[in-house]
């Protein structure tokens, strides 16, 4: 039979804050992490973290992903100990850009100062397996260990990879998630350039008026870990990775096809692989990234999928949309939410679109009633290039 | 430039150095290996880029292979200065 995969810590940074309830907590009570139509993690203060050394060795990406997997490793009941041999825990961390601040400064110092001015940590810190390497060192996590990078989706299939890791027998736990720190002036003007970005500043997803995203930044980080070994220690089981679908639409570098084919591939597979039917699936935490082609992509894949009755709501709507870590982050706030059995809102979802019929959850957190039912969801996550992940998450 | 050059002012330059990568700067002496005050191969990277670029004497990896105190240092780049 194959092993079980569940989750025993979680830890995120972001927008709403520091920490994986905090995010959740003021999700739920529709708070919004967007300011001036940027989603900042103004509350992370590397300082009181991090020492000298260690944030200077960490791109604000890598930053990220090492406070966010103290958190989870903290919960976990890792703290001090690790509870298997250390060549037997993994680490993936995905990210869809790396280190670009660093890249970026270091592009002005050399045309600035010259090339003999470049700094040497320049490359260890933009590389884009930069937070998988941190965070492997920071807990000395000797298994299989890199980063994946399939832009706003790799949160989402690092999460998936780690499970097929564990289900492979290649590792015993994995600490995985995803980071990103991309708000810097190239990444903003050139998202800006694609036309993707919201003119309004404002994230709202499934909404008539949406007009793009909101650019976010942050990180979050899960243990996973074989259910049998993690019963065995005593560990609290927060959640199960259930099921994993992944697909590639195959179709453009940045559209979603709009029949939501690729979607619809990916979640159908996690939902078979969980072992579950449309029906079972109670909270869908959508992609849902406030982009005219999106939003409408995804209501078609989701009905396609599950129908017209299930909550479908969209983290973006409160944070932006934090790209390579988002998979991740949504996962957490998802798996938060199932165990509390409340579907958290779509803010600022005020219009209806023609077409756009799904039960979106607008504004305000409600309590699934499940009767008894488990607690089951998909969370969704695409990225650019056509990479599809989606996740089936069960609570117990 | 280079004939002006002090044992005092390199160790000063890397007085102020050190502490931005994270060094205690209670620790730092002549004396002080570099293993001791937790300045890696990095750290010494940084380091030789701030004393070529004050005082223009270039530090390969060959020298920095062979100095292991904060004196090894202030010596090897006053003789290269000389």
């Amino acid at each position: 039979m194959r092993r079980e995969v569940v989750v025993t810590g979680v830890g995120a940074v972001t927008p709403l804050g520091v920490g994986a309830r905090t995010l959740y907590e003021r999700w739920r009570a529709g708070v919004s992490g967007i300011e001036d139509g940027l989603g900042v993690c103004t509350e992370f203060d590397p300082a009181e973290h991090l020492s000298i050394k260690e944030a200077r060795r960490a791109d604000r990406f890598t930053q990220f992903a090492m406070v966010s997997s103290d958190e989870a490793l903290r919960e976990a009941g890792w703290a001090g100990e690790l509870p298997y041999d250390p060549a037997r825990i993994g680490c993936i961390i995905g990210t869809g850009i790396g280190g670009i601040g660093t890249l970026e400064h270091g592009k002005e110092t050399l045309m600035e100062k010259g090339p003999e001015r470049v700094s040497p940590l320049a490359v260890p810190l933009m590389m884009g397996n930069a937070g998988a390497a941190g965070v492997a060192m920071r807990h000395k996590l000797r298994g299989h260990s890199y980063s994946i990078l399939s832009a706003c989706a790799a949160g989402a299939h690092a999460i998936g990879a780690s499970a097929r890791m564990i289900q492979a027998g290649d590792a015993d736990a994995v600490v995985t998630g995803g980071s990103e720190a991309a708000l810097t002036p190239l990444a903003k003007a050139a998202f800006a350039a694609l036309d993707a970005l919201s003119d309004t500043g404002i994230s709202r997803p499934f909404d008539a008026r949406r007009d793009g995203f909101v650019m976010g930044e942050g990180a979050a980080v899960l243990v996973l870990e074989d259910g049998e070994r993690a019963r065995a220690r005593g560990a609290t089981i927060l959640a199960t990775i259930a099921g994993y679908g992944a697909s590639s639409d195959a179709h453009h570098l940045t559209a979603p096809r709009q029949d939501g084919a690729g979607a619809v591939a990916a979640m159908a597979q996690a939902l078979d692989d969980a072992g579950y039917g449309p029906q079972d699936v109670v909270y869908v935490n959508a992609h849902g990234t406030s982009t005219p082609l999106n939003d409408r992509a995804e209501t078609v894949a989701i009905k396609q999928v599950l129908g017209n009755g299930v909550p479908v709501s969209s983290l973006k709507s409160s944070i932006g949309h934090l790209l390579g870590a988002a998979g991740a982050v949504e996962a957490v706030a998802t798996i938060l939410a199932l165990r509390d059995r409340v579907a958290p809102p779509t803010l600022n979802y005020e219009q209806p679109e023609e077409g756009l019929d799904l039960d979106y959850v607008p504004n305000e957190a409600r309590t699934l009633d499940i009767d008894g039912r488990p607690a089951i969801a998909l969370s969704n996550a695409f990225g650019f290039g056509g990479h599809n992940a989606v996740l089936c998450l069960e609570a117990p | 430039m280079a004939t002006t050059i002090s044992p005092e002012q390199v160790e000063g330059t890397v007085r102020d150095a050190l502490p931005q990568f994270g060094v205690d700067e209670t620790q730092i002496t002549r004396d002080a290996s570099f293993e001791e005050l937790d300045v890696d191969s990095l750290d010494l990277a940084e380091l030789s880029q701030i004393i070529e670029d004050e005082y223009g004497v270039q530090l390969k990896g060959d020298d920095v292979a062979k100095i292991k105190t904060v004196g090894d240092a202030v010596d090897l780049v006053v003789s290269r200065a000389a």
